[in-house]
């Protein structure tokens, strides 16, 4: 057991069925604060699944899960939000029809407070929050550096900006851990390195980052730590050294996938 | 409203909208008046289900239940039924609120629907409040059944009634007329609480929803709330109105409940431009007006034509505002004055996926 | 006891014709994700073709049976006819258009037919001109008609044929396959275009049968009678689970004997306060529950979060 103060996430056999199908399987890990951690394996190891349950999409069937220093075993997406953690998807969620602007301050609105009353009179406070969101979000583009698209639709960015516009808005709403769901997806070599940097600047901003990835290189290369999942196990988990060479590891991949990525 | 932006112009239309009832009186009679106080009436229903419907994309089949419960809580309340005159600045806030009861009722176990689901249930409920209207009076008598509740107490504001005439300076007042302006005040009031809704966090938050559930949870906005604050919202502004229109009738029945009110009400909202205010005004006003320009067209003009009246007028103005709803929705499938972002959601052609659906649906045209 | 038998054989009749209507919402549902709001008038339209060719051949003395025969074909090939045009006129065009756009011109379409068939045939109510006399059976003290008997066994053959058509045909699997995927299976060379055609016909060929099995077993037309039948015949298929076959049939049969059963017995449960007048309430009522404790409807899959 990690004292409290450097564990932020810990799963505790964690499982999960759709059906007669065992998506997770008696799963245990741990998450140290400021730690960008990797979890890797082949097509339906149930990488998402477990996504979806630190998330709250998906409700445990077994187990159950710590965060920051808070127990959850059944839960809803939004108090998990709240508590801190924070998501992209790896079919990207944008509220298409909504500017990248709009996007962000959509994610504003757990750490914002304005209700009815607020929006009908625009007090002073009231405007002071709306002046705030809009700062921030305009921040929070320039950080991912995609600040010229402020007044672009969504879905008229270019999918890597997509991708940055995605991470801006699970920002906004002000993590402790961000869990990025295959960010790397569908980008060429060079928006991939601009991802590495990000996710860097990121973690030295204090926030922890939980990664799905294909893209072997790009998870030895930035995680610190890395888990391997495969058919809702987890086989392997340590720094990206040890992983590569574990012999479970080097056989679910060429088992499983039958590529050599590993 | 946006079109408005200067303050002369403002201006220009604030007198324009104050003398209006005025003018239409003198060019039309008073018939059309009482026509333009119906207008008003339901562009305030039509907004308060574009906040359902355009903001929060909640598909709401029974909204005139809403309606339904203002009324009957103003008629309950202000007329010989149980004996009990209440003035109306209690009976409307209570019936608001009472609708905004039901809503919250009704929202709170079927809100996590899907939107189809949601539609047929909300249906239903509007369907078994009129049922409930018409019935309940047997073996205790509370709504009078379908003979309605009739000599409702006018709107009145203390010894001021808007159900009678006065003479100012020689200059004579109707209660068509004074009705105008109470319900413009309202309807005002409720185009300023959409507009600072829409352009507000909350605002945001209905969008999101709209535009995806999943994401909009996963940034930590509570669905359900965020979804019962808009049926609610939806609910008071129906309760409202339902409230303003007992007492300017004088008689509430379970007949001006039926689905189709319910139906007509989604139609100004979808036909005007779902989720822009300018937009469901617009269709309120066409919605109300045409089928009473083609009332007054449907005999004369078969005169004119055939030397004798053929068909029946009535069916005759139905059939036309049917065809009518076709047509502008196959002209407009946004709606005629539809959001920006509404136009931009239907400006499919930028999405790819989109495009490939559609050349595989188009293949074979 | 007799009461009870005799509503469980009113709510078997009645929930047969909206298993039959209920049908028609349901596979255009399950094919464009549509609520075809103007079903309900596809089956007073062909009540009333049915009265009137019926009428017309009666006077030609024609025999009856074939009479009923011809008059049931006409009101079925013109339903056929509404339907296609329905959907090539008020649904094609805006298929992808906003959800509630083709919602409207459902409504349209529905009105627009209701006050053309006020127009033809009139406010009033017409006798349904049944040229049988259908004999009563007492059936264990409750009382059962021939007309009553032929609506269950003419639906219960037409469910049968149209399960058969779906799962054994190259139309029907085509049908499912558009359901399923409409972008995939017209790359596999479905003609989605014809597909949806035949749902909407097969759909008011149905609704046709349904229109004279109601005005039969009534023996009243009217230009009205759609309107709501077209109310719980949705409501039956969203009761069994919309988009699926068995599940409309079951909705239907399920609703009609909700229905019956609930106005029957319901003054004896609410003592006395509410009475059978209250027997729309019960449809509502009890889709309400439904689909608070099973959001899917009966028969429904539970779908998954579409991304």
């Amino acid at each position: 057991m990690t004292p409290e103060s450097e564990c932020l996430l810990e799963l505790a056999s964690v499982g999960k069925h759709f059906g007669g199908v065992t998506a997770l399987a008696d799963v245990s890990l741990h998450i140290r604060r400021g730690e960008i951690y990797g979890l890797i394996g082949p097509n339906g190891a149930g990488k998402t699944t477990l996504f979806n349950v630190v998330t709250g999409l998906y409700q445990l069937d077994s187990g159950s899960f710590d965060f920051a220093g808070q127990r959850y075993t059944r839960c809803k997406p939004h108090l998990l939000a709240q508590a801190g953690i924070a998501r992209t998807f790896q079919h990207i969620r944008l509220l298409a029809n909504m500017s990248a602007l709009e996007n962000i301050m959509v994610g504003r609105h757990l750490r914002t407070r304005t209700g009815i009353w607020g929006a009908l009179t625009r007090h002073a406070a009231a405007r002071a929050e709306e002046r705030d969101t809009v700062r921030r979000a305009r921040e929070l583009l320039e950080y991912v550096g995609i600040e010229c698209a402020h007044q672009t639709l969504a879905k008229h960015l270019s999918y890597g900006e997509q991708r940055r516009l995605e991470i801006a808005r699970a920002l906004a709403t002000e993590p402790k851990l961000l869990a990025l769901d295959e960010p790397a997806a569908g980008m060429n070599a060079t928006e991939t390195v601009a991802l590495k940097a990000l996710l860097q600047k990121i973690r030295a901003g204090g926030i922890t980052v939980l990664l799905i990835e294909h893209d072997v290189k790009l998870i030895m290369g930035l995680c610190d730590r890395v888990a391997v999942l495969d058919y809702g196990k987890k086989i392997a988990e340590g720094v990206p050294e040890e992983v590569r060479r574990d012999p479970a590891v080097i056989a679910a991949y060429l088992g499983g996938s039958g590529g050599g990525e590993a | 409203m946006r079109l408005h932006r200067s303050s002369s112009g403002r201006f220009a239309f604030a007198a324009v909208l104050l003398v209006l009832p005025f003018v239409i009186d003198a060019l039309l009679g008073h018939g059309w008046v009482r026509i333009a106080d119906f207008a008003l009436l339901y562009i305030m229903l039509a907004l308060g289900l574009n906040i359902v419907v355009g903001y929060a994309g909640l598909l709401d089949l029974g909204y005139i239940a809403f309606f339904a419960v203002g009324a009957y809580t103003y008629a309950l309340l202000g007329s010989p039924q149980f004996g009990l005159h209440w003035p109306m600045w209690v009976v409307l806030p209570l019936g608001a609120l009472i609708a905004c009861g039901f809503g919250v009722l009704l929202g709170a176990p079927t809100l996590k629907l899907r939107g189809d689901y949601l539609a047929i249930v909300t249906l239903g409920f509007g369907e078994i409040i009129r049922i409930f209207l018409n019935n309940l009076n047997t073996p205790v008598n509370i709504t009078n059944g379908p003979q309605g509740i009739s000599a409702i107490d006018p709107l009145q504001i203390g010894s001021f009634s808007f159900g009678s005439s006065y003479e100012w300076l020689g200059f004579r007042v109707d209660d068509v007329h004074l009705h105008y302006y109470l319900f413009l005040a309202f309807t005002l009031l409720v185009i300023f609480v959409s507009r600072r809704l829409e352009d507000s966090r909350i605002g945001r938050a209905w969008v999101a929803i709209r535009e995806d559930e999943v994401a909009a949870s996963a940034m930590g906005i509570n669905t359900r709330n965020i979804k019962l604050l808009a049926f609610a919202m939806g609910a008071t502004f129906g309760g409202i109105s339902g409230g303003l229109f007992a007492g300017f009738q004088g008689f509430v029945s379970p007949e001006s409940f039926s689905l189709m009110e319910s139906v007509m009400v989604l139609c100004m909202v979808v036909l005007g431009g779902m989720g822009n205010v300018g937009g469901v005004v617009l269709g309120g006003i066409l919605l109300v007006v045409l089928p009473e320009l083609f009332r007054n067209a449907a005999g004369p003009v078969q005169q004119a034509l055939i030397g004798r009246v053929v068909l029946d007028p009535e069916s005759l103005r139905m059939l036309m505002f049917g065809m009518a709803l076709i047509l502008v929705m196959l002209w407009r499938p946004a709606g005629l004055w539809p959001s920006t972002q509404r136009r931009r959601e239907f400006a499919a052609e930028d999405s790819v996926l989109q495009q490939e659906q559609e050349t595989v649906y188009d293949a074979r045209k | 006891m007799e009461i009870l038998l005799q509503q469980i054989i009113n709510g078997l009749v009645q929930g047969s014709v909206y298993a039959l209507v209920a049908l028609g919402y349901t596979m255009v549902y399950g094919i464009l994700g549509l609520i075809n709001f103007a079903h309900g008038e596809v089956v007073m339209i062909g009540a009333m073709i049915a009265m009137t060719v019926l009428q017309a051949l009666l006077t030609a003395a024609l025999t009856p049976v074939l009479a009923v025969l011809l008059s049931l074909l006409a009101a079925m090939a013109v339903c056929m006819a509404l339907g296609y045009s329905i959907e090539r006129i008020a649904y094609r065009p805006l298929r992808n258009a906003p959800r509630l756009a083709p919602l409207i011109t459902a409504i349209g379409v529905s009105i627009v037919l209701q006050n053309l068939a006020m127009m033809i045939w009139g406010r009033e109510y017409h006798a349904f001109p049944l040229p049988f006399n259908s004999t009563s059976h007492q059936l264990g003290g409750a009382i059962v008609n021939d007309v009553q008997i032929a609506i269950v066994i003419i639906a219960l053959l037409i469910m049968s044929t149209l399960m058969w058509l779906v799962h054994r045909t190259r139309m029907g699997r085509a049908m499912r396959a558009v359901s399923e995927n409409p972008a995939a299976a017209a790359l596999m060379g479905v003609d989605i275009n014809r597909v949806i055609s035949v749902t909407f016909m097969l759909g008011s060929a149905l609704a046709a049968v349904a229109g004279f099995m109601v005005s039969a077993n009534y023996g009243i037309v009217h230009y009205y009678m759609g309107f709501m039948l077209g109310l719980k015949a949705f409501t039956a298929a969203v009761l069994g689970g919309i988009g699926n076959l068995r599940g409309a049939m079951l909705g239907g049969v399920l609703l009609g004997l909700i229905e019956s059963l609930g106005a029957g017995y319901i003054g004896d449960i609410t003592g006395g306060f509410l009475g059978s007048n209250y027997q729309d309430v019960f449809a509502f009522f009890v889709l309400i529950a439904v689909l608070i404790l099973r959001p899917s409807g009966l028969l429904g899959e539970k779908l998954a979060e579409r991304a």
